[in-house]
């Protein structure tokens, strides 16, 4: 393997510069689009364990379109389709004056699609809660409401931190898809140093450094959560 | 937006299912070599042999660290530096999937292996089995039960993650559907076809993972 190593073309302004911007786009789309994922997705779960039948039928239908179609798919169509089928003045709007729209586009398919598996752990969650819980909460006169508020959610999402853990280190991985669309994210950066300067290895090196820095980063601080909110008496993660 | 147009995609039918056989090709070939690179890999992980249990797990939590996207581009400029000429997108993708979802196998595998309880264990050794006879008809039986809806729910993801090859121009289905929109300027109608055609095929298989999940679980 002959390949002459330039390790300090990493370093040399404009290619830092794109790093840096591209690694601050990534974090950026993935904690907007992880907020997008998580108000929906904990509501679309909440609807799904309801007694209702078309709330649970409208919660059971998002999950299965967002979780079946690859999320490639997802964004050319959010990118691509979407605007076609909006009326006119949206059209316009969409198309001509929104700033960003690439960046947009892709935070909204992302936080989308990451909502359907949020959904999928906040629903587990409730469901995993004894029926008594319920029970008891409603036996004490609170509404509906009051037993998702004060007893169920907490508990629901107490359980589920280390799956929504995983689903946030997805979304921040997804978020390199955004380059599919002219995102300029950390994976399209490194992928602009290769094609200015011929080098692969060095910037694909740097990209696969910060991820995986990123994540580790993540989980570890996650861990100290976990400890944190441990529910008494439950097993919890043996660590 | 004028009306939707039927034709294009009939007319290229063709070139679109060519791109839906490569897609479940690339699916099939990856469940095979990530299934039996991830059995080797677990078997590692849970070997007593420390050296070799840290190596498998270093190799596993790295590369689930990473996206899809950057391992496709890594084994798409790191192949042809390794074998010395030239190689095809296609067969740099094809390591590439192996070896990333070899990472996650080896986690379904680990945990179906983990969730046999210890007392089956002791139980075949109080009977007089060796630890090979214990493995192969107490614990893997019950371990396969416990993962098979796992490792098909994993393929579903995987089928789907396919499309993400887009990126260095391998013709799979979303592909073969990107190059038809783009000259025949109907983006509308291919991008909803391709949606559409996945979310049946993953709708159904995941249904069909369910029933099974059902009839199987211990």
């Amino acid at each position: 393997m002959n390949y002459s190593w330039d390790w300090g073309l990493l370093f040399r302004s404009p290619h830092i510069g794109w790093i840096a911007q591209g690694f601050v786009t990534t974090i950026e789309m993935a904690v907007l689009a992880w907020c997008i994922a998580m108000t929906l997705g904990s509501l679309i779960g909440t609807l799904r364990t309801l007694d209702n039948p078309i709330a649970k039928r409208i919660g059971t239908l998002y999950v299965e379109i967002f979780r079946n179609v690859p999320l490639l798919a997802q964004l050319f169509l959010w990118y691509y389709v979407i605007p076609e089928l909006l009326p006119a003045s949206a059209q316009k709007f969409v198309k001509r004056d929104m700033a960003d729209p690439q960046f947009w586009t892709s935070v909204v398919g992302l936080g989308c699609y990451t909502a359907a598996r949020v959904a999928e752990q906040v629903r587990s969650g409730i469901q995993s809660i004894p029926r008594g819980q319920r029970s008891a909460a409603l036996a004490m006169g609170f509404s509906t409401a009051q037993v998702y508020r004060y007893v169920l959610l907490p508990i629901g999402f107490r359980t589920v931190i280390p799956s929504l853990t995983n689903d946030f280190l997805g979304v921040f991985k997804n978020s390199s898809l955004a380059l599919t669309l002219g995102v300029m994210e950390l994976t399209a950066a490194a992928r602009q140093i290769e094609e200015y300067t011929f080098h692969s290895f060095e910037p694909f090196a740097a990209a696969t450094v910060l991820y995986s820095c990123v994540t580790l980063l993540v989980i570890s601080l996650m861990r100290v959560v976990e400890r944190r909110t441990r529910i008494a008496g439950n097993v919890g993660t043996a660590r | 937006m004028s009306g939707f147009d039927w034709n294009v995609i009939l007319n290229n039918r063709g070139l679109l299912l060519q791109g839906l056989a490569v897609s479940f090709q690339l699916t099939l070939v990856a469940i095979a070599g990530g299934m039996a690179l991830g059995t080797v890999l677990a078997m590692c992980r849970l070997s007593r042999f420390r050296p070799l249990a840290i190596a498998a797990g270093s190799y596993v939590n790295f590369l689930r660290s990473l996206p899809l996207i950057l391992v496709i581009f890594w084994f798409y400029i790191l192949t042809p530096q390794i074998v010395g000429h030239p190689i095809d997108a296609y067969s740099s993708v094809l390591i590439a999937f192996t070896l990333f979802e070899a990472a996650y196998y080896c986690e379904i595998i680990r945990a179906g292996i983990a969730s046999v309880k210890a007392g089956q264990v002791n139980a075949g050794l109080a009977l007089g089995f060796g630890q090979f006879h214990v493995m192969r008809y107490v614990v893997l039986p019950q371990a396969f039960r416990n993962m098979l809806p796992v490792l098909l729910t994993q393929a579903i993801i995987m089928f789907q993650d396919t499309s993400i090859v887009y990126v260095v121009g391998v013709r799979d289905f979303l592909t073969a559907a990107d190059v038809v929109a783009n000259s025949n300027n109907r983006p509308v109608e291919l991008y909803s076809v391709v949606a559409v055609t996945f979310l049946v095929i993953c709708f159904t298989a995941s249904r069909l993972v369910g029933r099974l999940q059902r009839k199987y679980a211990l």
